[in-house]
């Protein structure tokens, strides 16, 4: 292949990846994360150890602790009421309730 | 008697050594088996950190084999650094070594791809450039085009399908590994990293812009290798995870 064919085969590669790339939203997202549902002891971190998040919340539901969810099911999900009888559910951001004293 | 540093450390990490002599606790008394307790806590602490350092070799191997693991290797690699989100470093190719482990053939390119997240979650934060940038260049412009890479993109290659082995094992629901090659590239389009799969003959395109070439000899390279290379796939896999930095033309 003449190198005048070699940079159209590059050419016309990267047009397609632009338009590919312009057109399917950024590879879609399967996952969230849900604060406010996770179990004490079993919330979600990317970090690796070493670090203060994965597994360390310590009251169920905590708020500031978080999950990795199938995206969209989050907000919806079922959770028990608190002792007060106040209605829980998950967030997409951090929550002020069942935070440890 | 005093004990210097190297006595103290290598009885720290050999519970068959006995408690180095000269060591006090508060009352000027011998230190005895409160030396056992604070060795046991490092081994614990450790064997904790690579539990949660690759939770998918874990799970392959179930807590007590990685417990046993762990054990041996935090006394043959001893963290060497205070920053414990790198430990580990060593453990493919401590896990490669392992005999008893050598019909698991894929555990070290899965521990590969775990100490990759990490490395991917912990490196510096970059902006992409436009993809007007790439748009605007000539089809010659282009093959004599470098470019640089985001420091939280990693690529691991595989003769094993490690995608479907960490999907199935991170995942609920996630279809059963093929037994197939794969290459991984990792991107941190927000906060966290994910992994995706390259087309085949993808690791090794992106590997040979690492190392510096043009994007028209890295494309020549790919394809010496693997003469199915998808060039259009593997660049639509890099624009959409954002982990071009700059693009650079010579000549």
């Amino acid at each position: 292949m003449s190198n005048t064919a070699k940079s159209l085969v590059v050419a016309s590669a990267v047009a397609a990846a632009l338009s590919a790339a312009a057109t399917t939203p950024v590879a879609a997202q399967s996952k969230e994360k849900c604060y406010g549902v996770s179990l004490a002891g079993q919330n979600d971190c990317a970090a690796g150890p070493g670090t203060t998040c994965a597994g360390t919340s310590v009251t169920d539901y905590q708020g500031n602790a978080w999950t990795l969810v199938d995206a969209g099911s989050c907000e919806g999900m079922e959770l028990p009421a608190a002792a007060d009888g106040t209605a829980r559910s998950g967030s997409l951001e951090a929550l002020a309730r069942d935070i440890p004293a | 008697m005093n004990t210097n540093q190297s006595q103290f450390t290598r009885a720290m990490m050999d519970a068959s050594i006995p408690v180095p002599e000269g060591l006090l606790d508060a009352q000027n008394r011998p230190a005895g088996r409160r030396f056992d307790v604070y060795r046991n806590n490092v081994a614990v602490s450790l064997t904790d950190a690579m539990h949660a350092a690759f939770p998918v070799i874990a799970k392959l191997l179930g807590k007590e084999n990685m417990d046993g693991l762990s054990g041996l290797y935090l006394r043959a690699h001893p963290p060497s650094s205070p920053l414990m989100m790198f430990y580990g470093e060593h453990f493919p190719d401590f896990l490669a070594a392992m005999e008893q482990l050598s019909h698991l053939g894929y555990l070290p390119d899965v521990a590969r791809l775990e100490l990759a997240l990490r490395r991917s979650y912990h490196a510096a934060d970059s902006v992409p450039v436009g993809p007007e940038k790439l748009a605007q260049l000539s089809p010659d412009a282009l093959m004599q085009t470098e470019v640089k890479f985001a420091p939280s993109m990693q690529v691991i290659a595989s003769p094993w399908p490690i995608f479907d082995i960490w999907r199935y094992n991170t995942q609920d629901g996630a279809a059963k590994p093929d037994a197939v090659a794969q290459d991984v590239m990792i991107t941190r389009p927000e906060f966290d990293p994910a992994p995706h799969l390259l087309p085949p003959g993808g690791a090794a395109f992106i590997v040979a812009l690492q190392r510096g070439q043009n994007i028209g000899s890295a494309h020549e390279a790919a394809l010496a290798k693997t003469p199915e290379f998808d060039l259009g796939a593997t660049f639509t896999l890099l624009l959409q995870g954002g982990v071009i930095l700059k693009l650079d033309t010579k000549g």
